[in-house]
């Protein structure tokens, strides 16, 4: 299996010997597993399904739902390598302009916290598209943006959608990790590069 | 094989955010003990998980959960340096408020209390939700853990500057970013994968 570069600090741009190389180098258990996290989801022992395509197609998708530039290029590369031609990048790009919204939203159960329901947009991945993308990686889209935006409208109705779609309940596990850990990848990326622009304060006399 | 959604009587929601001991079900089938290879043990990493539908479900795919839960648990539990554990649970409970996920927020509303010992801070927290008024150093964690959960992401300088006024140094932050984050992993997983349940 191909090691590679620490993806965290390629997205948020950490050099050898920073001060965020440095303070990353304090939690050595959260960046290793970070990583292997990441390799679990994208460079598995037996990918299977989701197929490699897949992955990288949910994850392009996610990356550019979050305005997350640097995530976008890593996994749109990773997706026109993994796809052999650009059918397929040129609709996640297209699924993931007719995407962008705003979050976190949707209801609650009926009650007192109803005051903070959000009616968030139901996404619909595009006509144009449906072809390139298939039925999977269209309903894999859909609750994908179910998941970015709007987690707590999630149902077993969702789930149901991905079955009928043809994922099995393993399948659907994999893509929701694959979701869920993307949404931690890219705040952690945006949040050590945000730190890494500020200067620590000087210490205390 | 055709595989279902499952359904489970007697589901009585929680409809408000609570510190009380929740039951989670699953809508999906988890694993069965008795089908658990090695490679499902080691994913489990305390082989206690094996008790929740939450995790056993999550076993179905051994690997990604394995390095999930290393994660996981050096964020919160390795507090030798850095932000203090009752800090570490503010910044999940705060960013499960604002994800509004009922079921992760009553754990980790219960261990910031226990940790912190402001069970009545905590709960404000939860009633009043992500725009309470503490104290100026709780108040910056719950800003920081709000603005990293927004979509799509505008977390910036001015939310570090903020964290910096109110004492904190840059390990104690990238703690506080990675408590926040994590439960966007978190707060995805348990809102979709099944659902809360007062107990019976």
């Amino acid at each position: 299996m191909n090691i590679g570069p620490d993806i965290i600090d390629h997205l948020a741009g950490i050099e050898a010997g920073s001060r965020l190389d440095r303070l990353r180098g304090e939690r050595p258990l959260t960046r290793e597993n970070a990583q292997a996290s990441y390799r679990a989801l994208f460079e598995p022992t037996d990918p299977g399904r989701p197929t490699l395509k897949e992955r990288f197609a949910v994850a392009a998708f996610v990356a550019g739902l979050h305005g997350a530039a640097p995530a976008l290029a890593f996994y749109g590369l990773q997706l026109r390598e993994t796809a052999l031609d650009d059918t397929l990048p040129a609709a996640v790009g297209i699924a993931t302009d007719a995407g962008r919204s705003q979050g976190p939203g949707g209801r609650y159960p009926a009650g007192p916290l109803s005051i903070e329901n959000t009616e968030g947009n139901v996404f619909q991945v595009p006509e144009v598209v449906q072809a390139a993308l298939g039925p999977r990686l269209s309903a894999a889209f859909e609750h994908a943006h179910l998941l970015v935006y709007r987690p707590r409208d999630a149902a077993a109705a969702s789930l149901q959608k991905l079955l009928d779609a043809g994922f099995s309940t393993t399948e659907i596990v994999t893509l929701s990790q694959i979701v869920a850990f993307l949404s931690f990848q890219l705040r952690v990326v945006a949040g050590l590069k945000a730190l890494a622009a500020v200067p620590a304060p000087a210490p205390a006399a | 094989m055709t595989e279902a959604t499952l359904s489970h009587q007697g589901v009585n929601a929680p409809a408000i955010f609570t510190q009380a001991e929740l039951d989670w079900f699953p809508w999906l089938e988890p694993l069965a003990e008795k089908d658990l290879t090695e490679r499902h043990w080691a994913g489990l990493v305390d082989a206690g998980r094996a008790k929740s539908p939450y995790f056993m479900l999550l076993a179905r795919d051994p690997d990604i959960l394995g390095t999930r839960t290393r994660t996981d648990k050096d964020i919160f539990y390795n507090v030798g340096a850095g932000l203090p554990r009752a800090e570490r649970e503010l910044a999940a409970t705060a960013t499960s408020r604002f994800n509004g996920c009922i079921y992760c927020a009553s754990v980790h509303a219960r261990f910031a209390a226990q940790y912190s010992k402001r069970r009545d801070d905590v709960q404000r927290l939860l009633d009043e939700g992500v725009a309470v008024d503490i104290d100026p150093r709780w108040n910056a964690i719950i800003a920081a853990s709000v603005a990293l959960t927004a979509t799509p992401l505008a977390f910036g300088p001015a939310d570090i500057e903020r964290l910096q006024d109110a004492g904190l140094d840059d390990l104690e932050i990238a703690d506080a970013i990675h408590g926040a984050a994590f439960f966007n992993w978190a707060n995805r997983l348990m809102l979709s994968l099944g659902e809360p349940s007062l107990p019976a």
